[in-house]
């Protein structure tokens, strides 16, 4: 996270995309929460050389990207930003597993090239599962469903805060960092020193924070629970939803689509 | 160090899920039950300060390279075990949630590593010994640098046992070991660092703050203890089950989706339909003379790198080389119609709206 504000401006799409009201917004989040899991799940259950048959599965964020109405460019950039640990873990399966699995033309294909390549397009497909998932259902509305299908609500209530709060400090957090870096010419100053008393500032101002809200909230008759508006109902379209795609996955996991398809064409059935 | 979805097995991802799951249940019972309500604001806004501190960083000395807090000890020293524990969750559901670190699966793991290890292993075990009865700055400093070290040993590490207990990654148990834990000898230094200039300002900016978190309550270690034994019992119930069924299958879900459609195996699911497109096939085939020749087992699934298979086995080579470039072609296949399809449905959802 290099820039403050760029990660602020980020949080605030995502959060945004997730206002929009296409037919995928609307179902309940239930049905999209495990719908996810179940597309996670099954994505990650395949043995580590496995690729072709993870191919198939790139129809499910491809369709709710369309049918969400969300901005392709955006998704593909968030999920670029792969986690560099899982690459940098990733990378060393070439270089250790170096057992010819077949030769394309000159070039053999290593068995080490295939599971890296596997681990990559794992990660595109559960790290773009899950942004997608908030783009078409919102941070709130998940926790919700979360809380429903039985989350602590202390816990449920926690994470409401913490979102509620994240943009008030974020942009405080900012706007300190920012003058501590125009105060700093030449990089002296940006040390430990000034940064453990800034936030321990920070810190403290965030505690006073939490005793105004807390009296704030005690004066409204804050008594441990969040109501909202939405009420949702886990209705026929839900049902439809989750369903299908559950059992399309169940398919996928099973038959080697792509082979099948490339058999097909080659002529080199089994 | 967020742990990735994509280095997990369902059977190592699932198991550290339920027992940070249990654990956060376990957690939101005692803050329901223990502690003033004026903790519920406090955890909120303290975990989006910890969000926010995360993003501001500061150069370290003689390096050039910058660091920033990971703040898992600074919140339960600040919350106490139970409390903080609930917070550091919370902040890595969001962050696995909007920035990609690590994923959905992960969480559980990534709890674990970075919420369960500073709050009831380190903070108990560590820092609470340490800093004794009565606490002094220079008392504070050290416990916090040690504490930190410590549990910045002991995250990193579990990252390497979940990896090498999922096998996705070819990497030895001992090379990665060597590989991660100097890094974040480090990087605990650095966060020991840290954490106590924090803790020191506040202990002369606000004493009673940091008062009131040192002299709360002891948890006595029995809670604790009951936290750690209740984690290690579900870990293993769940662990237990899963590999009981991985063990006698190659693949758990397999065994679970056979026991549904009470068939024995489902390798099978797949050849109705080969012969009858097999008989299309002639016609349609657009490489006919692609030589294959017609492989002796199946299931190339199932087939790993083999030592025993060399280059100069054709029959085998043959196959395998047949499977893998049909395999190939129809990834690439289902890829293209996979966006397509998504650009046709787009352009029918914009004709309707």
């Amino acid at each position: 996270m290099a820039s403050i504000d760029g990660a602020l401006l980020d949080f605030k799409r995502l959060d945004q995309l997730a206002m929009g009201n296409t037919s995928l917004h609307r179902l309940d989040p239930r049905a999209k929460v495990l719908t996810t899991i179940v597309f996670i799940i099954s994505v990650i259950s395949f043995n580590k050389y496995e690729l072709s048959a993870l191919a198939p599965y790139f129809i499910f964020p491809v369709a709710l990207v369309a049918l969400g109405d969300l901005p392709p460019l955006l998704i593909v950039k968030k999920i670029l930003l792969l986690c560099p640990f899982v690459l940098m873990v990733g990378l060393f399966n070439p270089v250790l597993d170096r057992a010819v699995f077949f030769h394309l033309g000159p070039v053999g294909i290593t068995g080490g090239m295939i599971s890296f390549t596997s681990i990559v397009a794992r990660s595109v497909l559960t790290v773009g599962a899950a942004i997608i998932l908030v783009c078409v259902t919102g941070f709130s509305d998940i926790c919700r469903a979360m809380e429903r299908l039985g989350m602590p609500q202390v816990f449920a209530v926690q994470l409401h805060f913490l979102y509620r709060y994240i943009f008030v400090l974020i942009d405080e957090g900012g706007r300190a960092s920012r003058a501590r870096q125009l105060r700093c010419f030449g990089k002296k100053g940006l040390g430990m020193k000034t940064y453990g008393s800034m936030l321990g500032h920070l810190l403290l101002r965030t505690w006073m924070r939490a005793e105004r809200i807390h009296m704030a909230m005690l004066a409204r008759g804050f008594t441990g629970e969040f109501r909202t508006r939405h009420e949702y109902r886990f209705g026929g379209r839900e049902a439809l939803f989750l369903l299908g795609w559950t059992t399309l996955f169940i398919v996928f996991r099973f038959v080697n689509i792509s082979r099948l398809l490339g058999a097909f064409f080659t002529g080199n059935f089994q | 160090m967020h742990m990735a979805d994509a280095l997990l097995t369902p059977a190592v991802g699932g198991t550290m899920w339920a027992a940070s799951a249990g654990t956060i249940a376990y957690c939101s019972n005692r803050v329901r039950n223990e502690l003033d309500d004026k903790k519920v604001p406090l955890m909120g806004v303290l975990g989006a300060f910890l969000f926010a501190a995360q993003m501001i960083n500061f150069t370290i000395p003689a390096t050039g390279s910058s660091g920033h807090l990971g703040g898992g000890l600074l919140l339960t020293i600040l919350l106490g075990p139970y409390a903080a524990y609930l917070t550091i969750s919370s902040v890595l559901v969001v962050q696995a949630l909007f920035f990609a670190d690590g994923g959905l699966l992960a969480l559980g793991c990534n709890i674990f590593n970075m919420g369960f290890i500073p709050a009831f292993v380190v903070y108990p075990l560590i820092y609470k010994r340490i800093i004794g009865a009565n606490p002094s700055p220079a008392r504070l400093t050290a416990a916090t640098m040690v504490a930190a070290i410590v549990g910045l040993q002991l995250g990193p590490f579990c990252v390497v046992l979940e990896t090498w207990f999922s096998g996705i990654s070819s990497l030895p148990f001992s090379t990665f070991v060597l590989l991660m834990q100097p890094i974040h000898l480090a990087i605990g230094a650095v966060e020991g660092v840290v954490t106590a200039a924090i803790l020191s300002f506040v202990f002369k900016a606000r004493p009673e703050i940091l008062r009131t978190a040192l002299e709360a309550r002891p948890i006595g270690n029995q809670s604790v203890r009951n936290v750690v034994l209740a984690f290690l019992a579900a870990a293993i119930i769940t662990g237990g089950f899963v590999s009981w069924f991985a063990s006698e299958n190659p693949d758990g879900l397999e065994w679970a989706i056979a026991k549904v459609t009470g068939k024995e195996e489902l390798k099978g699911s797949g050849y109705w339909f080969s012969d009858v497109l097999g008989s299309l096939q002639e016609k349609t085939a657009f490489l006919p003379d692609y030589n294959f020749k017609k492989p002796a087992e199946q299931n190339m699934s199932q087939d790993q790198p083999v030592a025993g298979s060399r280059e100069g086995q054709p029959t085998d080579d043959g196959s395998r080389l047949g499977t893998s470039v049909s395999g190939l072609l129809g990834t690439f296949m289902v890829l293209v119609l996979a966006l397509c399809g998504g650009y046709l449905l787009k352009k029918r959802n914009q004709a309707a709206g």
